[in-house]
Order: C-alpha cells, then structure tokens, then sequence
C-alpha cells in the first residue's frame, strides 16, 4: 500500500523548502531555553536522575503506588513504546499509510490514562495510543485505522474511549459537551462521581474550538479535565507561535484552576490527573493540566523535523526520558531487578512481533464499504450508486474493459 | 501529464513551484502582498509550495501563525481592508470549515453591506481533493461551498501555468478568491511562463478540440479526461475537453461555443454528485442557446455520494478515474 502523502508534505527533503530549514543561532538559543525549562511551577514528583521528591498535596493521590504499581507503569509505558515503534517500522516498510509516533510522550499517556476510571470517558486527539492501551483499546485496532482499512475499530462506549480527531482542537468541543452531559444526568458530585478527560496539544490552544470549550465548561460546572500534552511542537511551529503565557496559566481567565505537570514524570501526571479528576467527580471541574513534554520524534512518518529543530533540543530532553527515570529509580530503591526488566522488554518484543503479524494479515476492506454508514439508514440514492459500482466491477471480473 | 516542449518564453516548472513563482513575483512587484498560514515559513509550508519564501521576504512577510484558520482567514479580511493583499494559504481546504464565518459572513459580504466603500482583496490558496491516502477529512472537494457564496470568485487550476497565471490574476483582484489547488497536481510539471502574465478570471480553455462529445471537467480531472479523450481517440470518438479554470464567474459561451459543435455533453468532477458544481454547468446548458443543439442527455460522472475511505482501494473507487471517463463517453456517443 502506498500513501505518499498526509498530513504534512509529501516528501521531507525533497524540493526547495529543503533550503529553508536553517534557524537562526538566536532561534536555537531562543528555542532550546524555552523548550527545556518548565519553570518553577511544574509539578514533579520523580525527576530525572529517578529521585522521589515530596508533595504534600500530590503525595496522598499516589499513595496506593507502591513498588508492584510503579512496575505495572513502567511495563504500560515500555510497551507503549515498543509498539509506537513498531508502528514506525510498519509504516516505513508500507504496512500502513501514516503513524503518528508518541515517542517522548509515554508518561503523560500512561499516567493520565490510569488516572481514568472505567466509568470515565476520554476524548483523544489522534497520537494518543498510550491511553488508548490503557483503556482497553487493543492496539491492532488503532493499526486498522493507520492500515486504512476503517476510521474508528473499537466502540467507544464499551471503552470510554473516543475515535480519534484529527481536525486539530474539534474534540474539546464534544467533551465539554459530553460532560455538561454527565452533570446534568446527576452523575457528578461525590467519590462516585463521572468525569471526562480530553486531550490535545500546544498547536490546538490557538483554536477557538479549543477556547470555547473552556468558556462551557466553565459556565457550567462541566466535569472535564483539558489534557494539554505541550510537546513543544506543532508541526514546526514551537509553543511560542501559540501563546505569550505559559498555556497552563490561561485556565485563570477562564475561572478554574490550571495546572503544569512534569509530563515526562508518570507518577506526577498519575497524581495530578486524579486529582483533577476527583475535582471534576465532585462537582469542581474543570480543571486544565498542561504536561510539558516533549514529541521525540518526527510529527508524523510524512514529516522530518530536522526542517526546523536542531537536534541539540532533543539530545537535551533525552535526560529526560519518561522511562529511563523510573528504571533508575526501580533499580534504586531495589522496587525491580534486572530479570523484571528483561522480562518487560521479552514481553514488549512479543507485544509488537504479534501486532506485525496481525498487521501484515489485515485483510483489505470489501468495496461495498465504501457505501456503508454514510447514513444511518438506508438511502435510495446510495443504494443505486452501490449497484451501479459493484456492476461495474463485477464486469471488470469477467474480463469487461475497465 | 506529459511535459510540453517549453515555447519561448516559458519553462518547465512544477504546478508547486508555478504557484511559488506567481507568490514570488506579486511580492516583489507589490510589498502590500504578504503571505498568512500553518507552516508555511520555515518548513515551506505542509506541501512545499512557500518554501524558501521566508529567506527571500522575511518574517513579516510570511508569516506562521497561531494554529486557528478563523483567525487567519480573520486577520487577513482586515488586513484587506486597510489595503493589504494578503494571501492565506489553508494547509488542507478541509479546515476552510473552521474559517467559514470569515470567508462567508465578513469576505464576501462587506463589499456589498458597505455600500461599496471598502474592497476585500483577499486571496485564500488552499489545497483539495483525494488520491494521497489522507482520508475523509483531509480529502474533500468543497468547491461548490464557495462558489455557492455572492461576492466570491472561485478558481480551480488544472496546469502550472494557470496556477501561475491565475493566481496572480487573483492577488490584483479587488474581490476575495478562493483558490482550490489540488494535491495531486503539485508534482505535475509543464511550460510556464517567465514573465508575470496573468490569466484573467473568467475565461475557459479549450485543452482539447473534438467533434463528438464535449468534457467540462475541473481541478484534477482535466488532465484525467485529456488522457481520456487519448483514448478515446485510438477508438475513433473525438472528445473535446474544456476546462472552465474560474467556477465563478463562469465562462459559459466557451463551453457552449463546444456543445453547439459537437451535441453532447459529459461533465465531470472529483466532488460528489449531489449538488455538486457541475450541475450548474448543465442547467445553464439547459438553458441556454446550446440546448436544441443536444443530441444526448447531459453526462454527470462525478465522485460517489460518500466521505473519501481512507483506504486506497476504496478511495480510487470514490472517485472518477480515467477509465470511468472512458466508458461513460463512449457510452453517451455509442448510445446516442
Ligand atoms: C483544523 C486543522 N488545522 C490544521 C491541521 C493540520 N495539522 C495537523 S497536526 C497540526 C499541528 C498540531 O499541533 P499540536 O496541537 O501541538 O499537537 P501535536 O501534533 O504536537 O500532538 C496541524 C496544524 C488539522 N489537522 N486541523
């Protein structure tokens, strides 16, 4: 299958915008210092080098992680990546049109998503497959949609688990929407309370989709957490291009809290997000957290970010790796030992080898899909466009010219 | 498309590179032309067509902006009015949706609500149609929105040269244009002039003479239905192809100028039928000086009542194919 072009150019490097991708030093400096610092407010309780820091108020929302927690998070999160990598390979290798990497973002992922509950509901963007595997999302159902054999495979009301939006900032909308929902049903107000939570990134926050959701929310008390994974780039357009202020700090002109987050701290985006989410349950939504993160790789396999980042930038987030951290800190605190970890890469190696091999035996889609749920019932016109179509391919068959 | 042997004058350039040179040349003759969009400074824009633009113009002049079509579309109406010639480039004309309000309710409209005291020269570029594996909301021909709307012109290139020419012709407009480029034609290369001459709105051309039949095909289906009518020759039925290059306003005596000549008619477009543009091709032949000359109803082939599917299959099915002009031809001059 081939699928030259996506969502980006066609071909990275090729043509003349291949010239054009040279910062500036000012740029790289201007760049590298606003990328990597998240600034005193940035909520952190594992850091880099895996030291366990302190916080009286997180502290009791990850109580329960012991060491056999923190193990069960790093395996989610080594999966994760083991299979975003996959998808990678698959995609160069023309098993799938597009992937849209979530290398760098696996804790943000992780940690939000088992902050959810099953009665939760989450509304993603379209490079959330780390809390998709958290909601039970069987990860060859997202291949199906990168495969371009179907637009959405899971129900996602059995999962609490939306389809993926790819028009960026639409899915803020239909969350807010859906929790003012979930209020007005009388699901919200005490420890049993529902909640939502969507996602989206930097680029999004310039929406007006994305802005208008947070004026209803806040008008009406909707139980909704605004997951914004600030990984620093929207195609090539860092966070500056979106805002003068830390994004976090907008949700004050909204009237409810904001929250920057470590997103490459899982235990700290797992803290923050139940937080938020018990707000939310208990009638005090919406919450907005900014997990300020990093996209490691490209935008997606059509893009080449070398164009317009240096890769000093990621070489410097690189000592941050999401994972690295609580390996050390496992190993550390003597929470895992080095068979634990052997263990949880053997598992991912299988994990992605049965995805490959699910992937490569993905039959295609029959051609009378085409004209399949355009409407919810039955329409005449389409009915007779179908006859009309598959006539015509049935006199390919015998032999009839095409 | 094959490459012509470039006449004097010309060269032989990409559609993408057509369109860079016209943005290229209207900024250097012109420094109230500026250029507003997703990616279009350093990266060069999501299909390559600013490219090095930033390097030659600067900053101020190509500017990335803030991820939200409205309030590009928005600056740039009120750019417009003080007298700018802002160009806005939509990375996919998909997410022309979420600039709607500006192009339809303020762009088109101001003009006419003030009296005639103030001008829109807006020119909005954006990429449309299928064929490149980006699914149903990446994909959509949406032409017939804008053409739809009083007090917007509508261009659809077929060829670098119209992509050159129209295009320019388009930034010395004093109405807001909607350019629909198509993805599929940005690598296709062919002569394009040197110089900035444009091609005025409102004028078809005729790509193909033909005695049997005529095509009116738009966008990318001009160069499908040329290599139909290829075919189509190697079995004996001359098929015309006109490509009318501006929707609004439309040229309409050139193409029943055609219909007059051979007496049948076959139109096609990538968008879905239902209500689709080409409709309005055929009623004004309905009523028009050309009608006595039909020999044959009106041909419609156009895309499938259907989102693009995502997969490839799928969406080669969707869409008209150069063998799907073919056989409907062929069926309309055997039959009648
Ligand atoms: C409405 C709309 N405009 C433009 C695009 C093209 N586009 C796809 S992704 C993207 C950047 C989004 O960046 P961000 O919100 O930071 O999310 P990230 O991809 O970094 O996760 C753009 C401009 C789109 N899909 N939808």
């Amino acid at each position: 299958m081939s699928s030259p072009e996506q969502w980006t150019r066609p071909e990275p490097g090729a043509g003349p915008a291949a010239t054009a991708a040279e910062p500036t030093p000012e740029q790289v400096i201007a760049g590298l210092r606003a990328t990597t610092e998240g600034g005193a407010e940035l909520t952190q309780l594992l850091n880099p080098e895996g030291e366990r820091l302190a916080s009286a108020h997180f502290d009791p929302y990850v109580s329960d992680i012991d060491a056999e927690a923190l193990r069960g998070l790093y395996r989610d999160m080594v999966l994760v990546r083991r299979a975003d990598r996959e998808g990678n390979a698959m995609q160069r290798q023309g098993q799938l049109g597009i992937w849209v990497p979530l290398l760098g973002q696996e804790a943000a992922q992780i940690g939000s998503g088992r902050a959810l509950r099953p009665t939760d509901m989450a509304f993603p963007s379209y490079r959330e497959h780390g809390v998709a595997y958290t909601r039970g999302v069987d990860f060859k159902e997202l291949l199906g949609i990168f495969r371009g054999t179907d637009h959405s495979g899971w129900d996602f009301q059995a999962h609490g688990f939306h389809p993926y939006t790819i028009v960026i900032g639409n899915q803020v909308l239909n969350a807010t929407g859906y929790a003012m929902g979930q209020k007005f049903e009388g699901k919200v107000g005490d420890d049993d309370g529902e909640a939502t939570i969507v996602y989206f990134g930097d680029g999004a926050t310039s929406q007006g989709d994305v802005h208008e959701g947070f004026v209803w929310s806040a008008v009406y008390d909707a139980p909704v957490v605004f997951f914004c994974q600030n990984n620093q780039w929207a195609i090539s357009e860092p966070t500056e291009r979106q805002s003068r202020l830390p994004l976090y700090q907008r949700a004050r002109g909204y009237g409810f809290p904001g929250i920057r987050v470590d997103g490459n701290d899982v235990l700290a985006c797992l803290a923050v997000t139940r937080w938020a989410l018990d707000e939310c349950r208990h009638g005090n939504g919406p919450v907005l957290i900014e997990a300020f993160t990093y996209r490691m790789d490209a935008h997606t396999t059509t893009d080449d970010p070398t164009r317009y980042r240096l890769s000093d930038e990621l070489e410097v987030w690189k000592h941050k790796d999401p994972i690295e951290r609580v390996r050390v800190h496992l190993a550390r605190t003597g929470g895992a030992d080095q068979e634990f970890f052997d263990q949880v890469q053997a598992d991912a190696d299988a994990f992605a080898a049965d995805l490959r091999d699910f992937c490569f035996n993905m039959p295609d889609p029959p051609p009378e899909r085409i004209f399949a749920n355009v409407y919810a019932e039955p329409s005449p016109v389409l009915e007779a466009q179908q006859r009309e179509h598959l006539a015509y391919l049935a006199g390919f068959a015998e032999g009839g010219e095409r | 498309m094959t490459t012509a042997p470039a006449a004097p004058g010309t060269r032989t350039l990409t559609y993408a590179d057509a369109v860079r040179e016209a943005l290229a040349q209207a900024m250097t003759a012109d420094e109230r032309v500026f250029l507003l969009g997703e990616d279009i400074g350093t990266y060069g824009g999501a299909f390559g067509v600013t490219g090095d633009l930033v390097h030659r113009f600067g900053e101020e002049r190509v500017r990335d902006t803030p991820i939200s079509e409205l309030g590009i579309v928005g600056a740039a109406v009120g750019a417009a009015l003080t007298g700018m010639r802002p160009v806005v480039e939509i990375q996919f004309s998909d997410f022309t949706a979420q600039a709607m309000d500006q192009i339809v309710n303020q762009a088109a409209k101001i003009h006419f609500m003030l009296g005639g005291a103030a001008t829109v020269p807006l020119v909005l570029r954006a990429p449309g149609g299928s064929g490149t594996g980006a699914a149903a909301q990446h994909s959509q021909s949406l032409e017939a929105w804008f053409a739809h709307v009083p007090g917007l012109k509508v261009v659809m290139p077929s060829t670098p040269a119209d992509a050159k020419g129209l295009l320019l012709a388009a930034i010395d407009d004093p109405n807001p244009v909607i350019v629909l480029e198509h993805k599929l034609l940005y690598k296709d290369s062919g002569p394009v002039p040197e110089d900035a001459a444009r091609v005025p709105l409102g004028t078809a051309e005729v790509r193909r003479p033909g005695a049997d039949l005529t095509v009116v095909a738009t966008g990318v289906m001009v160069p499908r239905a040329l290599a139909a009518a290829e075919r189509l020759a190697g079995e004996g039925i001359s098929a015309g192809v006109v490509d009318p290059r501006t929707l609004r306003p439309l040229d309409t005596e050139t193409i029943l100028d055609s219909v007059v000549e051979t007496g049948r008619l076959l139109l096609v477009q990538e968008a879905p039928k239902t209500c689709g543009y080409v409709a309005e091709i055929a009623a004004a032949v309905a009523g028009s000086r050309a009608f006595g000359h039909l020999r044959a109803p009106v041909g419609r082939l156009c895309g499938l009542d259907v989102p693009i599917p995502y997969a490839p299959q799928l969406e080669r099915a969707a869409v008209p194919q150069v063998e799907d002009i073919v056989r409907e031809a062929r069926d309309l001059v055997r039959r009648w």
